[in-house]
């Protein structure tokens, strides 16, 4: 059925591994395999080595709020019904230097306009809950 | 032996259609309008013109306007990416190719209608993303000023910034379009109280932190120095030209690299600066894209008029204000209040100041720093008498 959200190709090219990993409730992230740097978001080559060998690694899910805006309309329909949310980015704790954007909720399965905005500081620490929209599992963040 | 572009060009001719909502004319038509202006500033012929440079994002193509115009046998044309970041680039471009004499006489435009199909990229959802935007828009960071507030919050964390210095790039602006009577904001002054109670967008940013929705066109003519000596105008001699693509750039959701505030416009000013006889001490006035008022702290750091995190404090007393700032800048009103269009406008008013015909002209102005988008790859140009 269709949501009114924006979701990501699960078929795309390089990021499949990663959707098919949240589906799994897990949060993965591209690793070289031949000098074991991890990249994001993912892409064919490596950027140090220029190995076009890679594999995926599991990611602890826990980071800190790197920084976050609170979006007011006008907005695409379903979004506008939702705002005023926040959209957040977060510093991963494996790698501070990688970021993903993702949601503040305050429950596992709750909305992304549950959190008073006034209330959200940069630094929080966060950790990773895994919410479906159709067919994707949406990486959202809830405080620890 | 080495050789840049360095003043062997100069932009000779400039035109501009009205700037408006919901213009009747076609983008196409407008980009004739507009560069069939400019070609009668320079006081040159349609047929003369052999070169052409663009938009890839135009809707307009280059064999159209040249059928339209009127043109000569095109010899040279190329298309530059990346939206905003484009502006100096097409210009830019022409000029190399004048210089190598691939061609004599380039056109440089930008015509937009913000109604029109594909103006809005962000807003097509149709189908499910791949790529980049995958990493950004499913959580509802949906439009340009959503991934730019982003880098603000951060910025405003890091470095102290208040939404005080965003209100002084605002209205510094504004009482540059109070002077301007082609300016969309002319007869509309903004206060900083008016300012401070208008509704968030994309907080931190409010509605005066973002640019104008603009119908309209706008056009240069480029010749060479030789050349540009026999013509009506005086000329703007392009001194410098860069562009960038910083070291592991995302386009407007910069936040993967190492960096994400170290902007594109650090490392294209390296190269501005290095090709220019000018430095940013002696620069008086200077035309910053400003789709959203936090990209002006950010390239003023970068071009190098203040230290990386002093941008802010830079817009202080006045700084970017007309006639007694330390640098006035968007003497016409930029993209937040005069027009915008890409930044194209940005380049024209570069022209006029030059001309010394700007309605906030700075006297004894020698050059003018001019600079397409930050966020996005990006282009600058230094202008002089």
């Amino acid at each position: 059925m269709e949501s009114g959200f924006l979701l990501p190709d699960l078929d795309d090219d390089d990021a499949a591994p990663f959707w098919q990993g949240t589906a799994r409730g897990e949060l993965l992230v591209q690793t070289c395999a031949a000098c074991s740097r991890r990249r994001l978001p993912p892409r064919p080559m490596c950027p140090h080595c220029r190995s076009l060998r890679h594999e995926w690694k599991r990611l602890s899910g826990r980071g800190t709020i790197w920084s976050f805006v609170v979006a007011h309309p006008p907005l695409l329909p379903v979004y506008q019904q939702l705002a005023p949310y926040n959209v957040i980015t977060v510093a991963l704790d494996d790698d501070p230097q990688l970021r993903l954007v993702g949601n503040l909720v305050a429950r596992p399965d709750g909305p992304i306009n549950e959190i008073d905005p006034a209330m959200i500081r940069i630094g929080e620490p966060v950790r990773v809950v895994f919410q479906q929209v159709e067919d994707v599992h949406l990486p959202r963040w809830m405080r620890v | 032996m080495t050789t840049t572009i360095k003043d062997r060009t100069a932009i000779v001719g400039i035109g501009q259609t009205k700037f408006g909502k919901g213009l009747e004319d076609s983008e196409l038509s407008l980009a004739c309008q507009a560069i069939s202006m400019a070609i009668d500033d320079a006081g040159l012929e349609p047929s003369d013109v052999d070169g052409l440079a663009m938009f890839s994002m135009e809707n307009g193509r280059e064999v159209e306007v040249a059928r339209n115009v009127g043109l000569g046998d095109i010899t040279y044309f190329g298309e530059i990416g990346y939206g905003g970041g484009a502006g100096c680039g097409t210009v830019g471009h022409a000029a190399m190719a004048v210089a190598t004499r691939q061609c004599e006489v380039a056109v440089a435009w930008r015509a937009r209608k913000r109604s029109a199909k594909g103006s809005r990229p962000w807003a097509n959802v149709n189908q499910r993303l791949g790529g980049a935007t995958q990493w950004s828009r499913p959580f509802g960071l949906l439009r340009p000023v959503d991934e730019i507030a982003m880098l603000a919050r951060r910025y405003m964390h890091e470095f102290g910034a208040t939404r005080d210095h965003l209100a002084n790039v605002a209205l510094a602006f504004r009482t540059h379009a109070n002077r301007n009577p082609n300016a969309t904001m002319y007869e509309k002054p903004l206060t900083r109280a008016g300012y401070m109670k208008a509704r968030w967008i994309s907080e931190p940013l409010c509605l005066f932190d973002n640019c104008l929705e603009t119908d309209g066109a706008l056009a240069v003519v480029i010749v060479s120095a030789e050349r540009a000596k026999d013509l009506r105008q005086p000329p703007a001699y392009i001194h410098s030209f860069a562009q960038s693509i910083p070291r592991q750039h995302q386009v407007m959701t910069n936040y993967f690299c190492d960096d994400p505030l170290l902007g594109p416009s650090y490392a294209c000013a390296r190269l501005l600066w290095q090709h220019s006889d000018f430095t940013p001490a002696d620069v008086r006035v200077a035309q910053l894209y400003d789709a959203f008022s936090p990209l002006i702290p950010l390239s003023l750091e970068g071009y190098g008029f203040c230290k990386r995190g002093e941008g802010a404090a830079f817009t202080d007393n006045g700084a970017l204000e007309w006639p007694h700032g330390r640098l006035p800048t968007n003497t016409a009103g930029g993209g937040m209040s005069e027009a915008y269009v890409h930044g194209f406008n940005l380049v024209l008013e570069g022209v006029r100041q030059i001309r010394g015909t700007s309605t906030s002209q700075v006297e004894g102005a020698q050059c003018c720093l001019v600079t397409s988008g930050e966020g996005v790859p990006t282009s600058a140009l230094l202008l002089r008498r």
